[in-house]
């Protein structure tokens, strides 16, 4: 029992933290939110330094329910390595438009300890409670700033089509459990492994599954929610959307696909190569003519996660290792491009969304710009930079096992996307400036974006090594 | 005599309508969550004939889950449905129109 406590400690410590904060928040109202926005850090740094101890790798708790395994703990360090960033950037942004409340970093801790539920489920019941407890935290975050006709409408539709996808999501859960009789991943494995193969029932079960967990990670077909939502919600949330939310279903997707159904392959296989293909294609084509962009980034969201279901085609270890790497560079990259955009205010201090106004951004703030040359550059693949290293990983270990055409789709369409990465690097450094931006100011976030820069630069290459050793060890765990 | 064949159609029918229910509806807001209302129900009921054929209790904790879930779930879509209509005035499904997409 005591053993059970310390395995699940990290979300133990996120939800009796948030409860606490929120109690706070009640009683001594808007005037708590600097200790309620600190304290909230905190806790994130908290619960991933328990992860050195057994809740780190200390296998299964509650009869099997939930799993503490190396794969859960790779992916939790970059959750709530991102909750944090987004609860720091949210701080200066709110605040300056005057809606900032306590209830949004407890709202992040709540989505934080949903997102680590979900990595660590070993059982239907979990996944299904870890994503809800998600998404619900996420539907409130998407309407936060409730003034704003936008934000409410992000929130809505994300609500509708998140709701959708729930639903489509249990439907396969429950034939899942009928035909296999169980929901726990390893008898659902043993089961598929049967001698009579794969019955229509347990198909259909593993599609629908397949699709709920598709419109979580916004691969296409099932992508069509998030221009919308990733445009309409506030920046920080939508941060947190293309961070913590994306790895969190990722890594479940992955533990789905190789845990539970690992032996009924070739029944997924091909779902998540028409789900890559067309990700990545739709993903490369459709962000070529947007304007805003943080629509823009939501295509190369789109984009990216079509690369990462590359990896996941072989199903092999090799597979595993160079999603968890390509998640962990994708987060840099995406953290940093966000909060250069958060960064970004006209004279009146009215937030900047579109890219034209990004012309001359080189000569206004040099330093910005150099940091979101970095991150276009490096979401666009280009050699010196760590965003090219992923990719290479995850064509490696399709090629490795015959999956060359695959292979070759994605590095056109990698091609293709840079068009319009490269496009903002044109306007930001060979236009003429636009109209006057308000000059930089010292925010905790400064800190962040020069780190991710670092980071996605040649430098990074220095951590190649570990952050290899890490993912192949964490991969190892489930294969 | 009613077997677990006829539970299971039933289910894949009203999860069919419900889909349907969000996707045909051209009119409010309402008729959508009550369209989710009805695939968590369709799937509470594949779930308890699934659990009382195979004799086996998880199936009906997962329903109990799920009625729970959904509760919340009813619950923040309708208030993030209010300050909807606070800031427009309507609950059409046309008027969730101000981004493209």
């Amino acid at each position: 029992m005591l053993r059970d406590l310390q395995l699940v400690a990290p979300e133990l410590i996120l939800c009796f933290g948030a409860l606490g904060l929120l109690m706070v928040a009640a009683f001594v109202g808007d005037r708590s939110l600097r200790l309620v926005n600190w304290l909230s850090v905190a806790l994130l740094g908290a619960a991933g330094l328990v992860l050195l101890g057994p809740a780190g790798n200390g296998g299964d708790a509650y009869l099997g329910l939930y799993r503490a395994d190396l794969f859960a703990s790779f992916a939790k360090v970059l959750i709530f390595g991102a909750s944090a960033v987004a609860i720091l950037a949210a701080n200066d942004w709110f605040t300056r438009d005057g809606t900032h409340r306590p209830e949004y970093p407890i709202l992040v801790l709540l989505a934080a300890a949903g997102s680590g539920i979900m990595v660590s489920a070993s059982d239907l019941l979990t996944l299904y409670v870890g994503v809800e407890l998600q998404s619900l935290a996420a539907y409130v975050l998407a309407s936060f700033q409730r003034r704003d006709d936008r934000s409410v409408e992000a929130g809505l539709k994300y609500f509708v089509l998140g709701a959708l996808a729930s639903g489509i999501l249990l439907y396969g859960i429950s034939l899942l459990y009928g035909f296999t009789g169980t929901t726990l991943f390893d008898g659902i494995s043993r089961a598929l492994a049967g001698p009579e193969g794969i019955s229509t029932g347990e198909l259909f079960g593993l599609v629908f599954v397949f699709a709920g967990l598709a419109f979580k990670i916004a691969a296409v077909p099932f992508h069509m929610w998030t221009p919308d939502v990733y445009e309409g919600a506030p920046t920080p949330v939508t941060t947190l959307f293309a961070t913590a939310q994306k790895v969190s279903a990722m890594a479940l997707l992955v533990r789905v696909a190789i845990e539970a159904m690992g032996p009924a392959a070739d029944g997924w296989r091909q779902i998540v190569i028409f789900s890559a293909l067309a990700s990545t294609i739709l993903g490369g084509v459709a962000g070529v003519g947007q304007a805003n962009i943080k629509r823009l980034l939501a295509y190369s969201s789109i984009n990216n996660v079509g690369f990462a279901l590359i990896g996941l085609v072989p199903g092999t270890r090799e597979g595993v290792s160079s999603v968890l790497f390509y998640l962990a560079v994708y987060v840099a990259m995406t953290l940093g491009a966000f909060l250069c955009v958060m960064r970004m205010r006209d004279l009146d201090g009215r937030p900047v969304e579109t890219i034209g106004s990004l012309s001359g951004l080189s000569r206004t703030q040099p330093g910005l710009a150099l940091a979101l040359l970095f991150f276009m550059l490096s979401l666009a693949g280009f050699p010196p930079f760590l965003g090219l290293w992923p990719k290479l990983l995850v064509f490696q270990a399709a090629v490795n096992e015959g999956y060359v055409a695959l292979a070759a789709v994605g590095i056109v369409t990698s091609v293709i996307a840079a068009y319009y990465y490269l496009k903002i690097v044109k306007t930001m450094y060979f236009d003429e400036p636009a109209g006057a931006y308000e000059p930089g100011r010292r925010t905790a976030t400064g800190v962040v974006i020069v780190a991710a820069a670092l980071f996605v630069s040649p430098l990074g290459y220095l951590l190649i090594g570990p952050l290899q050793q890490a993912s192949l060890n964490a991969a190892s765990s489930l294969l | 005599m009613i077997g677990l064949g006829h539970y299971l159609v039933v289910s894949a029918i009203l999860f069919t309508l419900g889909v349907f229910g969000i996707f045909i509806n051209r009119k409010n807001i309402i008729v959508i969550l009550m369209a989710i209302e009805l695939i968590l129900l369709s799937v509470n009921i594949n779930l308890v004939a699934f659990s009382a054929y195979l004799g086996d209790l998880v199936g009906q904790v997962f329903a109990m889950f799920v009625l729970t879930v959904a509760a919340g779930e009813a619950a923040i879509g309708l208030a993030i449905l209010v300050i909807f209509f606070r800031s427009r005035g309507t609950i059409s499904v046309d008027d969730v129109n101000k981004m493209s997409g």
